[in-house]
Protein backbone atom coordinates (compact mmCIF):
# COMPACT_ATOMS: atom_id res chain seq x y z
CA UNK A 1 0.00 0.00 0.00
CA UNK A 2 2.63 2.52 0.62
CA UNK A 3 4.39 1.18 -2.87
CA UNK A 4 1.32 2.58 -4.26
CA UNK A 5 1.23 6.05 -2.95
CA UNK A 6 4.97 6.41 -3.04
CA UNK A 7 4.79 5.39 -7.08
CA UNK A 8 1.73 7.29 -7.44
CA UNK A 9 3.74 10.52 -6.43
CA UNK A 10 6.89 9.73 -8.38
CA UNK A 11 4.27 9.08 -10.92
CA UNK A 12 2.60 12.56 -10.89
CA UNK A 13 5.87 14.02 -10.27
CA UNK A 14 7.48 12.64 -13.23
CA UNK A 15 3.91 13.23 -15.40
CA UNK A 16 4.29 17.11 -14.73
CA UNK A 17 8.30 17.45 -15.32
CA UNK A 18 7.42 15.75 -18.32
CA UNK A 19 4.74 18.43 -19.54
CA UNK A 20 6.42 21.47 -18.09
CA UNK A 21 10.03 21.38 -19.26
CA UNK A 22 11.19 23.82 -22.14
CA UNK A 23 13.66 21.37 -23.78
CA UNK A 24 12.31 17.93 -24.71
CA UNK A 25 15.16 15.82 -23.98
CA UNK A 26 14.89 16.75 -20.32
CA UNK A 27 11.35 15.61 -20.92
CA UNK A 28 12.49 12.43 -22.56
CA UNK A 29 13.77 11.78 -19.45
CA UNK A 30 11.13 12.70 -17.14
CA UNK A 31 8.75 9.83 -19.20
CA UNK A 32 11.67 7.69 -19.06
CA UNK A 33 11.68 7.97 -15.02
CA UNK A 34 7.63 7.59 -15.67
CA UNK A 35 7.57 4.64 -17.20
CA UNK A 36 10.00 2.67 -15.04
CA UNK A 37 7.67 3.56 -12.04
CA UNK A 38 4.76 2.45 -14.09
CA UNK A 39 6.33 -0.62 -14.96
CA UNK A 40 6.96 -1.35 -11.06
CA UNK A 41 3.12 -0.49 -10.27
CA UNK A 42 2.10 -2.94 -13.42
CA UNK A 43 3.96 -5.60 -11.71
CA UNK A 44 2.20 -5.14 -7.88
CA UNK A 45 -1.51 -5.72 -10.59
CA UNK A 46 0.21 -8.84 -11.38
CA UNK A 47 0.90 -8.12 -15.00
CA UNK A 48 4.42 -9.20 -15.07
CA UNK A 49 4.69 -9.48 -19.17
CA UNK A 50 3.47 -6.22 -19.32
CA UNK A 51 5.40 -4.67 -17.34
CA UNK A 52 8.40 -5.69 -18.74
CA UNK A 53 7.02 -5.20 -22.60
CA UNK A 54 6.45 -1.52 -20.79
CA UNK A 55 10.07 -1.38 -20.14
CA UNK A 56 10.91 -3.01 -23.56
CA UNK A 57 8.92 -1.30 -25.78
CA UNK A 58 7.99 2.41 -24.48
CA UNK A 59 12.38 3.16 -22.74
CA UNK A 60 13.34 0.82 -25.32
CA UNK A 61 12.36 1.77 -28.91
CA UNK A 62 10.24 4.68 -28.33
CA UNK A 63 12.02 7.14 -26.14
CA UNK A 64 15.26 5.71 -28.27
CA UNK A 65 12.89 7.24 -31.27
CA UNK A 66 12.38 10.44 -29.15
CA UNK A 67 15.89 10.63 -28.47
CA UNK A 68 16.81 10.18 -32.03
CA UNK A 69 14.38 12.57 -33.67
CA UNK A 70 15.18 15.53 -31.21
CA UNK A 71 19.38 14.70 -32.27
CA UNK A 72 18.20 15.02 -35.80
CA UNK A 73 15.82 18.04 -35.69
CA UNK A 74 18.85 19.64 -33.00
CA UNK A 75 21.90 18.90 -35.45
CA UNK A 76 23.30 21.68 -37.13
CA UNK A 77 20.68 24.25 -36.19
CA UNK A 78 21.50 25.68 -32.59
CA UNK A 79 24.52 24.34 -31.39
CA UNK A 80 24.73 21.86 -28.28
CA UNK A 81 25.09 24.12 -25.72
CA UNK A 82 25.60 21.77 -22.14
CA UNK A 83 25.21 24.79 -19.96
CA UNK A 84 27.94 25.70 -17.53
CA UNK A 85 28.23 22.48 -15.49
CA UNK A 86 25.14 21.08 -15.24
CA UNK A 87 25.96 17.50 -15.61
CA UNK A 88 27.06 16.82 -11.52
CA UNK A 89 24.02 18.20 -10.44
CA UNK A 90 21.76 16.43 -12.42
CA UNK A 91 23.47 12.84 -11.81
CA UNK A 92 22.97 13.68 -7.96
CA UNK A 93 19.54 13.81 -7.45
CA UNK A 94 18.39 11.13 -10.82
CA UNK A 95 20.87 8.80 -9.03
CA UNK A 96 19.29 8.65 -5.89
CA UNK A 97 15.82 8.91 -6.97
CA UNK A 98 16.62 5.64 -8.58
CA UNK A 99 18.07 4.22 -6.08
CA UNK A 100 15.44 5.28 -4.23
CA UNK A 101 13.20 4.05 -6.29
CA UNK A 102 15.01 0.32 -6.56
CA UNK A 103 15.51 0.32 -2.74
CA UNK A 104 12.32 0.34 -2.02
CA UNK A 105 10.93 -1.97 -4.56
CA UNK A 106 13.91 -4.78 -3.36
CA UNK A 107 12.30 -3.69 0.36
CA UNK A 108 8.56 -4.41 -0.54
CA UNK A 109 10.24 -7.44 -2.37
CA UNK A 110 11.88 -8.74 0.66
CA UNK A 111 8.74 -7.99 2.92
CA UNK A 112 6.56 -10.51 0.05
CA UNK A 113 3.96 -7.46 -0.08
CA UNK A 114 3.98 -7.82 -3.99
CA UNK A 115 3.92 -11.82 -3.53
CA UNK A 116 1.11 -11.37 -0.75
CA UNK A 117 -0.81 -9.26 -3.03
CA UNK A 118 -0.61 -11.63 -5.65
CA UNK A 119 -1.29 -14.67 -3.93
CA UNK A 120 -4.41 -13.57 -1.98
CA UNK A 121 -7.89 -15.68 -2.71
CA UNK A 122 -8.56 -16.73 -6.29
CA UNK A 123 -5.90 -15.23 -7.28
CA UNK A 124 -4.16 -18.25 -8.37
CA UNK A 125 -0.55 -18.09 -7.41
CA UNK A 126 2.59 -15.38 -6.48
CA UNK A 127 3.93 -13.03 -9.17
CA UNK A 128 6.65 -14.93 -11.03
CA UNK A 129 5.06 -18.48 -10.71
CA UNK A 130 4.28 -20.17 -13.77
CA UNK A 131 0.80 -20.55 -14.71
CA UNK A 132 -0.95 -17.92 -12.10
CA UNK A 133 -3.26 -15.16 -13.16
CA UNK A 134 -0.95 -12.54 -15.37
CA UNK A 135 2.04 -14.68 -15.49
CA UNK A 136 3.42 -15.16 -19.33
CA UNK A 137 1.81 -18.69 -19.69
CA UNK A 138 -1.61 -17.21 -18.73
CA UNK A 139 -1.10 -13.76 -20.75
CA UNK A 140 0.18 -16.39 -24.18
CA UNK A 141 -2.43 -18.53 -23.87
CA UNK A 142 -5.02 -15.79 -23.93
CA UNK A 143 -3.04 -14.11 -26.64
CA UNK A 144 -3.14 -17.27 -28.95
CA UNK A 145 -6.36 -19.09 -28.40
CA UNK A 146 -9.04 -16.20 -27.56
CA UNK A 147 -7.61 -13.17 -28.98
CA UNK A 148 -5.99 -14.42 -32.01
CA UNK A 149 -7.87 -11.86 -33.97
CA UNK A 150 -6.81 -9.17 -32.26
CA UNK A 151 -3.19 -10.00 -32.72
CA UNK A 152 -2.98 -10.30 -36.11
CA UNK A 153 -4.88 -7.03 -36.76
CA UNK A 154 -2.07 -5.56 -34.57
CA UNK A 155 0.11 -7.10 -36.91
CA UNK A 156 -1.67 -5.36 -39.34
CA UNK A 157 -1.45 -1.89 -37.53
CA UNK A 158 1.99 -2.46 -37.74
CA UNK A 159 2.71 -2.72 -41.37
CA UNK A 160 0.62 0.30 -41.70
CA UNK A 161 2.61 2.49 -39.50
CA UNK A 162 5.97 1.52 -41.12
CA UNK A 163 4.41 1.82 -44.78
CA UNK A 164 2.94 5.31 -43.37
CA UNK A 165 6.47 6.56 -41.86
CA UNK A 166 8.26 5.46 -45.03
CA UNK A 167 6.10 7.80 -47.28
CA UNK A 168 6.21 10.06 -45.00
CA UNK A 169 9.00 10.72 -44.14
CA UNK A 170 11.61 8.77 -46.70
CA UNK A 171 11.07 10.95 -49.54
CA UNK A 172 14.73 11.29 -50.45
CA UNK A 173 15.96 7.75 -51.66
CA UNK A 174 19.77 8.41 -51.36
CA UNK A 175 20.57 5.60 -53.96
CA UNK A 176 18.31 4.61 -57.52
CA UNK A 177 20.37 2.59 -59.75
CA UNK A 178 19.55 3.38 -62.77
CA UNK A 179 18.00 1.00 -65.55
CA UNK A 180 21.00 -0.10 -67.53
CA UNK A 181 22.56 -0.62 -64.44
CA UNK A 182 19.36 -2.77 -63.01
CA UNK A 183 19.42 -5.09 -65.93
CA UNK A 184 23.38 -5.86 -65.64
CA UNK A 185 22.91 -6.91 -62.66
CA UNK A 186 20.02 -8.91 -63.18
CA UNK A 187 21.96 -10.64 -66.33
CA UNK A 188 24.56 -11.73 -64.42
CA UNK A 189 22.30 -13.01 -61.78
CA UNK A 190 20.49 -15.55 -64.35
CA UNK A 191 23.82 -16.34 -65.51
CA UNK A 192 24.90 -17.08 -62.30
CA UNK A 193 22.08 -19.05 -61.58
CA UNK A 194 22.81 -20.80 -65.30
CA UNK A 195 26.30 -21.90 -64.16
CA UNK A 196 24.97 -23.15 -61.03
CA UNK A 197 25.10 -20.51 -58.44
CA UNK A 198 28.38 -19.11 -58.41
CA UNK A 199 28.94 -15.46 -58.86
CA UNK A 200 32.53 -14.95 -60.37
CA UNK B 1 -15.61 -7.68 -8.34
CA UNK B 2 -13.15 -8.03 -5.51
CA UNK B 3 -11.34 -5.21 -4.22
CA UNK B 4 -9.67 -7.15 -1.56
CA UNK B 5 -7.09 -8.43 -4.46
CA UNK B 6 -5.82 -4.99 -4.37
CA UNK B 7 -3.35 -3.18 -2.26
CA UNK B 8 -5.79 -0.30 -1.97
CA UNK B 9 -9.12 0.96 -3.02
CA UNK B 10 -9.95 0.15 -6.91
CA UNK B 11 -11.11 3.66 -7.12
CA UNK B 12 -7.14 5.07 -6.02
CA UNK B 13 -6.20 3.90 -9.49
CA UNK B 14 -9.06 5.70 -11.28
CA UNK B 15 -7.90 9.03 -9.73
CA UNK B 16 -4.21 8.14 -10.04
CA UNK B 17 -5.09 7.06 -13.69
CA UNK B 18 -7.18 10.63 -13.92
CA UNK B 19 -4.70 12.67 -12.72
CA UNK B 20 -1.90 11.51 -15.21
CA UNK B 21 -4.55 11.42 -18.21
CA UNK B 22 -5.35 14.81 -17.11
CA UNK B 23 -1.60 15.86 -16.68
CA UNK B 24 -1.49 14.92 -20.61
CA UNK B 25 -4.50 16.40 -21.68
CA UNK B 26 -2.71 19.71 -20.55
CA UNK B 27 0.44 18.99 -22.12
CA UNK B 28 -1.10 18.72 -25.24
CA UNK B 29 -3.22 22.06 -24.96
CA UNK B 30 -0.50 24.17 -23.24
CA UNK B 31 2.42 23.50 -24.91
CA UNK B 32 3.45 24.05 -28.65
CA UNK B 33 6.75 21.75 -29.05
CA UNK B 34 5.27 18.77 -31.23
CA UNK B 35 7.52 16.73 -29.29
CA UNK B 36 6.01 17.50 -26.08
CA UNK B 37 2.93 16.90 -27.11
CA UNK B 38 3.70 13.58 -28.78
CA UNK B 39 5.19 12.53 -25.06
CA UNK B 40 1.79 13.82 -23.20
CA UNK B 41 0.00 11.67 -25.59
CA UNK B 42 2.63 8.64 -24.77
CA UNK B 43 1.61 10.32 -20.62
CA UNK B 44 -2.49 9.48 -21.73
CA UNK B 45 -1.98 5.87 -23.39
CA UNK B 46 -0.21 5.09 -20.29
CA UNK B 47 -2.56 5.90 -17.75
CA UNK B 48 -5.49 4.37 -19.70
CA UNK B 49 -3.65 1.13 -19.14
CA UNK B 50 -2.81 1.20 -15.89
CA UNK B 51 -6.80 1.79 -15.61
CA UNK B 52 -7.06 -1.57 -18.12
CA UNK B 53 -4.12 -3.54 -16.33
CA UNK B 54 -5.87 -2.31 -12.56
CA UNK B 55 -9.77 -3.61 -13.90
CA UNK B 56 -8.28 -7.24 -14.99
CA UNK B 57 -6.79 -7.55 -11.39
CA UNK B 58 -10.15 -6.78 -10.01
CA UNK B 59 -12.68 -8.74 -12.06
CA UNK B 60 -9.24 -11.60 -12.46
CA UNK B 61 -9.84 -11.26 -16.38
CA UNK B 62 -6.80 -11.04 -18.57
CA UNK B 63 -8.74 -9.66 -21.42
CA UNK B 64 -7.26 -6.14 -19.75
CA UNK B 65 -4.27 -7.25 -20.49
CA UNK B 66 -4.84 -8.19 -23.93
CA UNK B 67 -6.40 -4.77 -24.55
CA UNK B 68 -3.43 -2.75 -23.09
CA UNK B 69 -0.76 -4.65 -25.14
CA UNK B 70 -2.46 -3.26 -28.17
CA UNK B 71 -2.58 -0.27 -26.54
CA UNK B 72 0.78 -0.30 -26.64
CA UNK B 73 1.41 -1.23 -30.26
CA UNK B 74 -0.93 1.04 -31.38
CA UNK B 75 0.89 3.87 -29.05
CA UNK B 76 4.02 3.11 -30.84
CA UNK B 77 2.24 3.20 -34.47
CA UNK B 78 1.38 6.34 -33.10
CA UNK B 79 4.71 7.69 -31.92
CA UNK B 80 6.54 6.58 -34.70
CA UNK B 81 4.46 8.11 -37.12
CA UNK B 82 3.56 11.33 -35.03
CA UNK B 83 7.85 11.58 -35.22
CA UNK B 84 7.87 10.90 -38.88
CA UNK B 85 5.38 13.93 -39.41
CA UNK B 86 7.30 16.02 -37.01
CA UNK B 87 10.80 15.52 -39.17
CA UNK B 88 9.03 16.18 -41.95
CA UNK B 89 7.39 19.67 -41.02
CA UNK B 90 11.08 20.23 -39.77
CA UNK B 91 12.63 19.37 -43.23
CA UNK B 92 10.36 22.06 -44.52
CA UNK B 93 9.92 25.07 -42.07
CA UNK B 94 13.11 24.31 -40.18
CA UNK B 95 11.91 25.06 -36.97
CA UNK B 96 9.50 23.01 -34.85
CA UNK B 97 6.11 24.91 -33.49
CA UNK B 98 2.72 23.30 -33.93
CA UNK B 99 1.15 27.03 -34.24
CA UNK B 100 3.30 27.64 -37.49
CA UNK B 101 1.56 24.40 -39.01
CA UNK B 102 -1.70 26.26 -40.51
CA UNK B 103 -1.57 24.38 -44.04
CA UNK B 104 -5.14 23.13 -43.46
CA UNK B 105 -6.38 25.92 -41.56
CA UNK B 106 -7.67 28.30 -45.13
Amino acid sequence: MILFWVLAVLLVGTAIFVVTQTKPVYSVVGLLFHFAFLAMLFITLNAEFLALIQIVVYTGAILVLFVFVIALLSSGVTPFDPGPDRMPRAVIPAGLLALAGLGLLVYDESRGSVARVASSPAAGGMVGQANAFGSVADFGKALFTTYLLPFEITAFVLMVAVIGVVILAGKETPYVPSRRQAALVEREMREAILRGGELE
Amino acid sequence: MNSALLPVSLMSYVGLSAVIFFIGVGGVLLRRNPLIILMSIELMWNSANLLFLAFARVWLNNAGHIFAFLVITVAAAEAAIGLAIVVVVFRRTHHVDVDDVRLLKG
